[in-house]
């Protein structure tokens, strides 16, 4: 039997447990050098995960998004960053997924994608912009059937590592800086010179350095849709959603770590209730909160797919801003609790209930896509749209 | 109708072209306007018409031009007068 049929024998959660146990042995390094996590990324291809999203008359296999939410659960468990570069790549397949089944060229990229498990990065990002991705200076330049592009793409995590990326600009010469396109370049059709590195506290092995950007290629890869409808109808619930799955593993395995402490401290010395065991308690309920926070997400999304109208409205919107900045922020409180409980153990590297990784790991989440800027989009929002209060609603 | 919603997108929507130079099918967002600017444009379209938007309306078609606003404050004014 070969590699591949022996992957897809399996379900999407072995396998991503098999890459999880990769992706765990090489965390700690990944961290330390600030490396690409190669084996993780290598092994998700071994396991056929990279195109799993691809609808299945494309060679893939149609994954749902709480099946791709799972994976980024387990393997956030094991090594955020390899489940940061799972969530970002899958993040711009959905782009592919919801808006390119209508052009033969990105149906035929698909396929391609799933046959080769080609690792797709994003350049959103521009200097001179600030963080917000639905603003571009560049502009695309089409000249009879091939397009141009330079952009001074200040973050491109693991574009030195990616097989395609994909870029926003504005559509052309005279259009305004929201009037986005976003073009998908293939590996030799553009060149990255760096600019900027990645050195940073956490998240370190996704390797989101900057780049002076060189891209051409043949105009039909320009997606036909413009980027403000990508942005709103794939984009945001799929970025919000996959990254708060990736967050809750990081706060997962801290509790669990949390949890082994205490159990250890419970078993020496049985009778007493050791010291941080309520504060697991706490930590568990806040958890669990989390993990409704994400669910109810996946569900607010899975009612508005069915109407396009839905998903382009403020209430969608104003629902998956919540859901982001609820997961980022309570991740930061849940392994503060799991640090006290494990004390000093937690705090050393090295030991079985080391969170220092974890802790800074989770210190990017409120700062992907600022969560002042976002409460500045839904405050605005929340100038005309109502709340729905009811609970199923 | 189609003079105040021009009037109130002059005022409010921080477009970087004339309105007079706009055709009532333009789309608004191709010509730069923001998310930021087209909530104080329905603000404004709320106070002058003495309306609320449902949050059924509140998507970006119903103000992608002039004629959407238009269409849109049509189907409120008249579900209120069958009201």
């Amino acid at each position: 039997m070969s590699l591949a049929a022996l992957a897809t024998d399996m379900s999407m959660s072995l396998r991503a447990r098999r890459v999880a146990a990769v992706a765990a042995e090489f965390a700690n390094q990944v961290d330390r050098d600030a490396r690409f996590p190669e084996e993780a990324v290598n092994a998700m291809k071994v396991e056929r995960l990279l195109g799993v999203q691809i609808p299945l008359r494309f060679g893939g296999e149609s994954a749902s998004i709480e099946e791709l939410a799972e994976i980024c659960v387990v393997l956030g468990q094991a090594c955020a960053a390899s489940a940061m570069v799972f969530a970002m790549h899958q993040i711009k397949v959905s782009s592919l997924v919801e808006h390119g089944c209508e052009s033969p060229w990105h149906m035929d990229f698909m396929r391609e994608l799933a046959a080769r498990q080609l690792l797709v990065a994003s350049a959103t990002t521009e200097g001179g912009i600030g963080g917000n991705m639905r603003n571009s200076i560049c502009a695309i330049d089409v000249d009879g059937n091939t397009c141009r592009l330079i952009k001074d793409a200040t973050v491109i995590s693991y574009g030195a590592h990616a097989d395609v990326i994909m870029v926003t600009s504005r559509a052309h010469e005279n259009a305004a800086s929201t009037d986005q396109v976003m073009t998908v370049f293939r590996r030799g059709q553009y060149s990255l010179e760096k600019t900027v590195s990645w050195d940073t506290l956490g998240m370190r092995g996704t390797c989101s350095d900057g780049f002076l950007f060189k891209g051409e290629a043949p105009a039909v890869q320009i997606f036909p849709k413009p980027f403000a409808e990508i942005a709103a109808q794939s984009m945001l619930a799929n970025s919000h959603l996959l990254w708060s799955a990736v967050w809750y593993g990081i706060a997962a395995d801290a509790v669990l770590r949390a949890q082994a402490f205490v159990r250890a401290a419970a078993r020496k010395a049985p009778g007493s209730q050791p010291p941080g065991a309520l504060r697991l308690a706490e930590a568990a309920s806040l958890l669990q909160l989390l993990k409704a926070n994400i669910l109810s997400g996946l569900k607010v999304y899975a009612d508005a797919k069915a109407d396009p109208d839905q998903l382009s409205s403020m209430a969608f919107s104003v629902a998956m801003n919540n859901v982001k900045l609820a997961s980022s922020e309570t991740i930061l409180t849940i392994i503060n609790q799991a640090m006290i409980v494990c004390g000093i153990m937690g705090y050393k590297n090295g030991t079985p209930y080391s969170l220092g990784r974890h802790l800074r790991d989770a210190h990017s989440a409120q700062l992907m896509i600022s969560n002042d800027r976002i409460l500045g989009n839904t405050s605005t929002m929340l100038l005309v749209q109502k709340p729905d209060t009811s609970l199923f609603g | 109708m189609n003079e105040t919603i021009r009037e109130l997108l002059a005022k409010l929507g921080g477009l970087p072209v004339p309105v007079t130079d706009l055709a009532d099918d333009a789309d608004l967002y191709a010509v730069g306007l923001s998310s930021f600017a087209s909530v104080q444009l329905m603000l404004g379209i709320e106070e002058a018409f003495d309306l609320e938007f449902p949050d059924s309306l509140l998507n970006r078609k119903s103000f992608a031009s002039i004629a959407a606003i238009e269409q849109t404050l049509t189907q409120i004014l008249n579900s209120k007068e069958a009201a």
